[in-house]
């Protein structure tokens, strides 16, 4: 009887407890972005509950590693949030494939975009967009001002001045040239090659053309930064093939490297670790006065799952997250996540503003490797990594690395096949 | 009247929970993933592909690479565990179940110890120590005069894959010390007794008295060390990620076998390769142990006493 009467209790007070949530609707957000959890908790969802009455915000994060497969088979299982923070390209463009994500084309704050900022989240004829574009990282090199200064090293602008700055760091030995290391190896690929490649195959122009199959990987322009990467061998620490990510963010912020080949999104971690004044330069150039290309690469977005259901509010909310005032308060919670909102920004951090000021110098373009031409098997991308780093450690030259990766590409990828 | 036995319920009613948990978790599993490798997916419909899937990763010029890459890497991650793991379990349980050491019970505690460490904390730490960075080998070198044997050799491809064999040993040697150290304290003592009589002693005394009788619980843990080694993923996973680094340097059948399912950064998961790729191992293992069982342990003499 007691027994009876205990489980009569419990379902009395589920009952209870669903009837009292029933005037709010809540909301769940899918993402991969551990680190912000406080952010989103303190300061973004605050600012939408109070503007928005009625509809509760829960920011959901799983391990950046695992979130893919995690997120897959939640969606497949129909447990998964409302909303779904979106990698670029494939990843997404396949769960709006299988109708996991919504058509959010219609969106009133799509306007807010430039079509740049949407290629990264819409089918390959741009006709449907599928998620609400949050923030792109510009990759570069962050260096340890007061090193560069009692060195007397300018910021270099080319590639000769840059080789001479390293050369100098070296014969002092107080700091290690580069802080970078192979073990993970897609930092050789992500901050490596995808770092001062645009300079060389001329941004979005040589990554439109390696799509449309009129240039090659084994092209002069695409080896290039290969050949460069191998000369980067002679300033790395000591037992660099065995340094990870991790370790080379730490030899930089403790002070024991003078450059840093970056992403921007390491500006907010350094910013707490350094204790130095920190600058940025883009990827050098040629010759003074060329073109500069950077990699502005758009990183992350916000989509709608097609089996929400509170499809009304979820939409009320990415409308918000399209808005110039959401692209504020998450460029300034996040220095180095850049809005790819059209309106301008004002950020108050000094290196996030460096940054973000190569877009007015510079030609932007993504990641090379990452729109269509990881869709097959080898997989670009992560075949870049595994030739970058083999690149940088010397045991593949650059022309043989070249080859792998355009013989691979051409195994499965149409337009390719034809050279 | 009848003579027939009534039927016997209650076996069935014991065996049951058993049956259907062990169905429940390995058996119906084990028949999709067989089963799931021999469809594969056209426009996101799955469709019967026969042995497709196998001719692709034997066949095509770069599965098979990756593929043989793996195993004969697994196969170099097995042969060290059984050339340096199981002999030195052997001879620390010989030393142990001497009588005369003092602290044994110590030392058996300390050597089995780091078996129940997760991966992860092995991983890491075994990482931290090798660092050429923050870790206390380059140092330790250094203090004897042997900078220069220094090399990151988690970081280079000729040294990693037996680097991290070697921690696996040191992980794992406590298992096979205590299954021998087992069988040794089980040798009755009139054995041991009769063959001191003989004058056998010491060192002949092992040889010739000692391991024979321990010599089945040598091939279980020979097979158990098989099964384990080709089951491997944990450590590599943790050490050197998915990719297995450097350049597929540490590549065994299961990192090779996560990647293609659950996909690898831009590379989607591949349900119906993994699948095949665990079949494969499957095979792999079940003609290990057939070749054990039937060719082995058939011609392994026991001795009652």
């Amino acid at each position: 009887m007691t027994k009876t009467k205990l489980i009569g209790a419990l379902m009395a007070s589920t009952l209870l407890a669903s009837a009292a949530y029933a005037e709010d609707v809540t909301l769940t957000i899918e993402s991969w972005r551990n680190d912000d959890v406080l952010i989103w908790q303190d300061t973004i969802i605050p600012a939408f509950e109070v503007a928005n009455p009625g509809i509760k915000i829960v920011f959901a994060p799983t391990a950046p590693a695992e979130y893919n497969a995690v997120l897959n088979s939640k969606l497949d299982a129909g447990s998964a949030g409302d909303l779904v923070t979106c990698r670029p390209f494939d990843a997404s463009l396949e769960l709006y494939k299988k109708g996991n994500l919504a058509d959010l084309t219609s969106l009133a704050a799509m306007a807010n975009f430039s079509p740049v900022a949407k290629s990264a989240w819409q089918t390959d004829d741009g006709a449907a967009t599928f998620c609400v574009p949050m923030a792109s990282v510009i990759h570069g090199f962050i260096y340890n001002k007061d090193a560069f200064d009692a060195l007397g090293i300018a910021v270099p602008t080319t590639r000769d001045e840059f080789f001479a700055a390293l050369d100098k760091i070296k014969a002092d030995g107080t700091y290690i040239p580069l802080a970078m290391g192979t073990n993970d190896q897609w930092e050789a690929a992500t901050m490596g090659y995808n770092n001062i490649g645009p300079n060389y195959w001329k941004g979005e122009e040589g990554r439109l053309a390696l799509i449309a199959g009129t240039q090659k990987l084994t092209d002069a322009d695409w080896v290039a930064p290969f050949t460069e990467l191998a000369r980067w061998k002679d300033y790395l620490g000591d037992g660099f093939e065995a340094q990870t990510y991790p370790d080379s963010q730490n030899l930089f912020t403790l002070g024991r490297a003078a450059i840093y080949p970056a992403g921007s999104w390491e500006i907010s971690g350094f910013n707490k670790q350094a204790g130095f004044k920190m600058g940025a330069f883009p990827p050098p150039v040629q010759a003074a006065g060329d073109t500069c290309y950077i990699s502005d690469h758009t990183d992350i977005a916000l989509g709608m799952n097609a089996k929400s259901a509170h499809p009304e509010e979820t939409k009320k909310f990415l409308e918000w997250v399209g808005s110039p005032e959401f692209a504020t308060m998450y460029a300034n919670a996040l220095p180095g996540f850049f809005s790819l909102n059209s309106t301008p920004v004002a950020m108050e951090d000094p290196l996030a503003q460096e940054f973000v000021s190569w877009r007015g110098k510079c030609q932007s373009s993504i990641r090379s490797t990452y729109q269509i031409l990881s869709r097959g098997t080898p997989n670009l991308e992560n075949e870049t990594w595994n030739a970058s780093a083999n690149v940088i450690k010397a045991t593949e030259t650059p022309d043989a690395a070249a080859a792998r990766l355009q013989e691979g590409l051409a195994s499965w990828y149409a337009p390719q096949k034809a050279n | 009247m009848s003579d027939r036995k009534p039927f016997r319920w209650h076996i069935l009613v014991f065996l049951a929970p058993a049956v259907l948990v062990y169905t429940a978790i390995m058996i119906i599993p084990l028949f999709a993933t067989l089963n799931l490798s021999l469809y594969t997916k056209v426009d996101r419909v799955s469709q019967f592909n026969g042995l497709g899937n196998f001719r692709t990763l034997f066949g095509d010029p770069r599965w098979s690479a990756s593929f043989w890459n793996a195993l004969g890497n697994n196969t170099w991650f097995f042969i060290v565990h059984m050339l340096v793991q199981n002999p030195i379990g052997i001879l620390l349980a010989a030393i142990l179940s001497n009588p005369r050491l003092r602290g044994a019970a110590f030392y058996r505690t300390a050597i089995f110890i780091p078996t129940i460490l997760s991966f992860v904390v092995v991983g890491f730490v075994w990482k931290l120590m090798l660092s050429p960075i923050w870790g206390v080998a380059p140092d330790l070198l250094s203090a004897v005069g042997l900078k220069s044997w220094f090399a990151p050799w988690l970081g280079k491809e000729a040294y990693a894959l037996t680097t991290l064999a070697l921690i696996s040993v040191w992980q794992f040697v406590g298992i096979p010390m205590m299954l021998i150290y087992a069988a040794l304290l089980s040798i009755p003592d009139e054995v041991i007794e009769a063959s001191e009589m003989d004058g056998i002693t010491g060192a002949s005394q092992f040889w010739k008295i000692k391991l024979p009788l321990i010599l089945p619980s040598i091939g279980i843990i020979s097979i158990l060390t098989f099964v384990g080694n080709f089951n491997a993923f944990d450590l590599i996973y943790s050490a050197q990620g998915a990719l297995a680094g450097p350049n597929f340097a540490t590549d065994i059948l299961g990192t090779f076998l996560y990647r293609t399912f659950f996909g690898f950064q831009l590379q989607l998961g591949d349900q119906n390769m993994g699948a095949t790729i665990a079949t494969a191992m499957f095979f792999i293992i079940l003609i290990g142990v057939c070749i054990y069982l039937f060719a082995i342990q058939t011609r392994l003499r026991r001795y009652q006493f």
